[in-house]
């Protein structure tokens, strides 16, 4: 098509050009330079950084703080994903099919558009923001928790949540929880609607129960969805530094309880000035990042399941 | 089809169907209705919790935690927003993440256009470049970004803190809009041509006004990701003056002397969710579509 041709590079410069000089500036180079700066023993102060080889990484492999940040990492990055889309699922299952109308076994709850508007809530704030408000509920004295546990008589549970070292990373996983199972129920409960009714009705006619009918049908038609959720749980939770940073006091918690890799970095750097170190905590995580999305999506794999 | 053969043997027609299921049905329903109200009270009453703590005196607080406050205490959100500096932290915020929107938007739909309707050498190649930053934690570039910012002189300005905001958010926005652009239909861009159309007129008044829902969707993702920023303000933004209101906030919660002043931190964070949540009453059903939409495909 000619008309197509006039001026289409010069259109193509004009669209392309800003937005990749952006993203090359504070993007590209700066994830290119992290690689070599893992590699020297920059302070930052005498602005000149000696090549040290691959020192960093062995000094990591020593660094205590370090070893329970990659133990506490891992730990959430196995409950923070799994306990979220569980939830999420057996919600938007509730919400979508809890109820029934007349002979139909699959229909909507009574009320589930309200519960939808209230579980997602959480989302839209932002992670600080939640993390300040959950230190108050875990506060030992004042806390909301403690105070709920003992004025329904339980004052043997109430615990100084965040102070504890064997609580204080499940406190904080649960805060995680918290704030991601609503958009993940409204997100699995959208691809549920889209659903055909027949294929369910069908499965209820030939005697599948609800349980049956959740894990043989509508969990495998949104597989896609919860591979999507797996992956984006992951990443949160191979972060978790503004919660861990804003909630729990001192260096990663009680006796380093919760520390994670993103606040030793972030300590490492900016209030010691450690540069070289706290970049090769960067490249760390990124492998550690990269090498789950990869092992995420090849596991959870399946044979995609068509509707059409 | 053995349906017929079937249906004597095992009747399971509509008219059938309830007589048993209905009783584990009633309970079933009892049962689900209790946990969905169990999870609406544990997201709910830490919120409302918050709110009606900013009404209190911090006697109150300490004392009777469980009732409404006696005489609402309104003070303690002013001293909040003027004090504890609550109001100037909220007007940097609406400065960065505002600018920052619009920027993102713009060059993030003019690149993934570009990249989703047109063929040239290095199209693939410049899409992964900018897909990449996807998977990238940003902790992997935080120190070498902290001294680009710094080398330009833009550490602790506003300026500083959109572009980067903009280029953190391009690879996911670009990764969207690519596979929303796709979908279009060409003809009417075809039209569009032969009618003498510039290939910047087919983008603005054909292809972006088609791809409103898309862009709506993308939009209201990155408003929140980009409201919800907290490491690049804690690294970048380093001047109180200039906090952002999620970054103020924690500073303050944090902050030792701030720390006897519980109605007044309640009143603060009351401030920080109240916009969030006006919007959400307001726009709830775009907001939960919009950001779905963009996870569902």
């Amino acid at each position: 098509m000619a008309a197509m041709r006039h001026g289409k590079y010069r259109f193509l410069a004009g669209a392309i050009l800003p937005g990749l000089l952006l993203y090359a500036v504070f993007v590209l180079s700066p994830y290119a330079q992290a690689f070599y700066l893992s590699l020297t023993d920059w302070t930052g102060v005498s602005g000149e950084a000696h090549f040290v080889g691959l020192d960093n990484f062995r000094r990591l492999l020593d660094d205590r703080l370090f070893l329970s940040a990659l133990r506490n990492n891992g730990l959430m990055l196995l409950v923070v994903p799994l306990a979220t889309i569980l939830l999420g699922l057996l919600l938007a299952a509730l919400v979508n099919f809890g109820g029934r109308r007349g002979s139909t076994a699959l229909a909507g709850i009574r009320g589930g558009e309200f519960y939808k508007i209230a579980y997602f809530f959480p989302q839209l704030l932002s992670l600080p923001i939640v993390a300040v408000l959950w230190q108050f509920v875990y506060h030992p004295n004042e806390g909301l928790l403690n105070g709920f546990l003992r004025a329904v008589g339980l004052d043997a549970l109430a615990h100084a949540w965040l102070g504890d070292p064997a609580l204080a990373l499940w406190a904080v996983m649960a805060v995680l929880v918290w704030s991601s199972v609503g958009f993940y129920m409204v997100l699995f409960s959208a691809a549920m609607e889209s659903i055909p009714r027949d294929v369910l009705e069908a499965a209820v006619l030939d005697g599948a129960g609800r349980l049956a009918t959740l894990r043989r049908i509508i969990v495998p038609l949104l597989w896609d969805n919860v591979q999507v959720a797996f992956v984006y749980l992951g990443v949160l939770a191979l972060d978790g530094f503004a919660v861990v940073q804003v909630m729990t006091a001192g260096p990663g918690g009680p006796d380093g309880a919760t520390e994670v890799i993103g606040l030793g970095l972030y300590r490492s750097a900016f209030t010691y000035g450690k540069f070289g170190y706290a970049a090769a905590m960067g490249v760390t995580l990124f492998f550690l990042t990269l090498a789950f999305a990869v092992i995420a999506l090849r596991a959870s794999r399946r044979e995609r399941v068509e509707l059409s | 089809m053995t349906a017929v053969v079937d249906r004597p043997a095992r009747p399971v027609t509509p008219v059938d169907q309830p007589k048993p299921a209905s009783r584990t049905g009633r309970a079933g329903d009892v049962a689900a209705h209790l946990f969905l109200v169990g999870w609406a009270v544990l997201v709910t009453v830490p919120l409302l919790w918050a709110v009606v703590s900013s009404l209190k005196t911090d006697r109150e607080i300490l004392t009777s935690p469980w009732t409404l406050p006696a005489q609402p205490q309104f003070d303690n959100w002013s001293r909040a927003w003027t004090e504890a500096s609550i109001g100037s932290y909220f007007v940097n915020s609406a400065i960065v993440v505002g600018t920052a929107l619009v920027l993102t938007m713009l060059l993030g739909s003019l690149v993934a256009y570009a990249l989703a309707r047109y063929t040239f050498p290095g199209n693939r190649l410049l899409y992964y470049l900018f897909v990449a930053g996807i998977l990238f934690p940003v902790f992997l570039a935080l120190v070498p970004l902290f001294f680009v910012v710094e080398q330009l002189g833009l550490l602790g300005t506003y300026p500083g803190l959109i572009l980067v905001y903009t280029a953190y958010a391009l690879p996911f926005t670009v990764f969207f809009l690519h596979s929303f652009f796709r979908t279009l239909p060409t003809a009417i861009a075809e039209a569009a041509f032969i009618d003498g159309c510039s290939h910047a007129g087919v983008f603005f008044r054909v292809m972006l006004p088609l791809a409103r829902p898309g862009l709506v969707s993308i939009g209201i993702f990155n408003f929140l990701g980009l409201w919800n920023q907290y490491l690049l303000p804690l690294v970048l933004n380093p001047d109180p003056d200039r906090y952002v209101l999620a970054q103020g906030l924690a500073a303050l919660s944090v902050s030792q002397g701030y720390r006897s002043d519980w109605s007044g931190l309640f009143a603060g964070l009351t401030i920080a969710m109240l916009p969030v949540l006006a919007a959400y009453v307001l726009f709830q059903r775009q907001i939960r579509s919009g950001l779905t939409a963009g996870a569902v495909r």
